[in-house]
């Protein structure tokens, strides 16, 4: 990987208030790039995202995009730049239905639906439930097909860096797949992505390189498949008690 | 025919709660903004419209196109000063801060206006009613109930087919989500509190023209709007428009019944509907 980063973190600090969650968090992702960024419950994951997002307090310098130093600006405006997230838990509109979720980011979006890369069209065609469902509100639909919704909400913003924040959360292994077989097609369209992912089997899988977390600092990263299980291991639960 | 009249002059006393009930479902019955001072607001408009037209010859209808504005800068400055600050998912800090707004506009009111009731004075339409078989009905009371109807018509459209009115849908459903996808939660907030507000305007001006105002007379309001939107059902406009036309019918067949049961009747029938449909006529299915 060479040239500038589109998304980078310097000495990231962050937390909620006097609660400090996030130490010194370096972090690179280029053009075209899958990272992942794996880590137990609570270590930060959701935190480190939502800071660079602008959803928590940064300063300005913390996080680059395409160069800039943009730390602390509003989502809704990280949006208009080309960033979109994912979020834990998914997140949709309820008492909308899912076109109206999808339409409340092209509404927003960094593009107009026919400049950019993403329609509902072409949504429609990767999950053609969607379609089926289209008109009807959002809380009728599975788990499985909420998380459909949300992946397109954020594509139809026309990213350039797409946050996903523990998007197999919950589903079952086929809609696992399902879900993250969309993954090449998404980078081939020209954006990055940042995975947040439980599953280090699949974090491994699905990204090019890898950023482990533990208690707000990033104790391993490296080439994804060139890492091997024990390092993940002795990164993810600590090197005292590496013992799965 | 004695009670066809009182659903009649109902209908068309819903029409005037309409008005103000319709800035209320957007506020409490879409954003879940507690606003206590809606009426006082009302209100303040209102006399502002008696003291105009006082100074400047302008016409009714000159009146409102100077309110409406008025209240569309006290709204907006209204959700931008004061309830951007406060709104979350504790409804409580926007209430408390609404009510000592409440309290402060009932003072000031009373400072600059005393405790007078004033109205707006009896020009041609207001005075002129027409007849319909044998039933009387005033002008401008269905002009009220016409305005109040286009007005949630419009105000529908706009919640459900516009860009506006699906960003604040969804500001209201998560305001996290909603700027992870690029809605500005405090400027599309400030523009509905702006349009609610000056929703109110146009009610305000008819509401002095109807009747007489003083400023004491905002809680009344506040009470018929909070009953309107939670009979019709939380977050339905439309809902809202029908809510407000059963508490009128109420309050008229009430009225016929014993001079000094209209008000009461409109607040049991308020106290039956939550006892039986909590979630108003025309809630949505959960
Ligand atoms: N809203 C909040 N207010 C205060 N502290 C929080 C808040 N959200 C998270 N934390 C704390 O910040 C730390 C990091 O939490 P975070 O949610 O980022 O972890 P995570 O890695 O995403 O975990 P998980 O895998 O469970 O989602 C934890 O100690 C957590 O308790
Ligand atoms: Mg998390």
């Amino acid at each position: 990987m060479t040239g500038t980063p589109i998304l980078s973190t310097h000495a990231l600090n962050g937390g909620y208030g006097d609660f400090q969650a996030l130490f010194g968090i370096d972090m690179e992702l280029h053009e075209g790039e899958v990272i992942s960024l794996i880590g137990a419950n609570g270590a930060g994951k959701s935190t480190f995202l939502k800071s660079v997002f602008g959803l928590l307090p940064v300063a300005p310098e913390m996080v680059r995009y395409d160069g800039e130093a943009v730390g602390g600006t509003p989502a809704h405006r990280m949006v208009r730049r080309g960033i979109a997230m994912v979020p834990e838990g998914r997140r949709l509109f309820v008492g909308m239905t899912v076109e109206e979720n999808m339409r409340v980011a092209i509404d927003n979006a960094r593009l107009p639906e026919d400049e950019g890369q993403w329609t509902r069209e072409r949504l429609f065609e990767l999950f053609p439930i969607l379609r089926e469902k289209r008109r009807q509100p959002i809380e009728d639909l599975s788990g499985g097909q909420q998380q459909m919704v949300a992946i397109s909400r954020a594509l139809l913003c026309q990213p350039r860096v797409l946050l996903c924040d523990e998007i197999s959360l919950g589903l079952a292994p086929k809609v696992i797949r399902e879900i993250y077989a969309i993954l090449p097609e998404i980078t081939a369209a020209g954006t990055s992505i940042v995975l947040v992912e439980q599953d280090v089997s699949l974090a491994r899988e699905a990204s090019n390189r890898l950023y482990c977390m533990l208690e707000g600092r990033i104790t391993l990263t490296g080439a994804s498949n060139d890492i091997s299980r024990d390092d993940i291991a002795a990164a993810y639960f600590g090197a005292s008690d590496a013992v799965a | 025919m004695q009670w066809l009249d009182a659903i009649i002059q109902g209908v068309l006393l819903g029409g005037m709660y309409a008005q103000y009930a319709l800035g209320m479902a957007l506020m409490f019955g879409v954003m879940r903004i507690v606003n206590i001072a809606h009426g006082d607001v009302m209100i303040l408009l209102s006399l502002i419209a008696v003291s105009l037209a006082g100074v400047l010859p302008v016409g009714n209808i000159g009146l409102i196109v100077v309110i409406v504005p008025i209240a569309v800068a006290i709204g907006w400055a209204l959700q931008t000063f004061i309830l951007n600050r406060v709104v979350g998912a504790d409804p409580l800090p926007s209430l408390i801060a609404t009510f000592g707004l409440s309290i402060a506009l009932q003072n000031l009111m009373l400072e600059v206006w005393s405790a007078d009731t004033r109205s707006l004075p009896n020009s041609g339409i207001a005075s002129e009613s027409f007849q319909i078989g044998p039933i009387y009905v005033g002008l401008l009371p269905v002009i009220v109930l016409i305005c109040a109807f286009v007005l949630t018509g419009g105000l529908d459209a706009v919640m459900r087919y516009t860009r506006f009115g699906r960003g604040l849908r969804a500001a209201a459903a998560d305001t996290e989500a909603a700027a992870m996808t690029g809605v500005d939660p405090k400027r599309i907030y400030a523009t509905a509190t702006a349009i609610a507000v000056g929703i109110l305007g146009l009610a305000a001006v008819f509401a002095a023209l109807r009747a007489t105002v003083s400023p004491s007379d905002g809680s009344a309001q506040l009470i018929y709007a909070f009953e309107a939107v939670i009979i019709g059902g939380m977050g339905s406009i439309w809902g809202a428009f029908l809510g407000s036309m059963v508490l009128g019918v109420a309050q008229a067949i009430g009225l016929r019944v014993d001079p000094g049961l209209g008000i009461l009747f409109g607040h049991l029938v308020f106290l039956l509907v939550l006892a039986t449909r909590p979630e108003g006529i025309m809630a949505r299915k959960k």
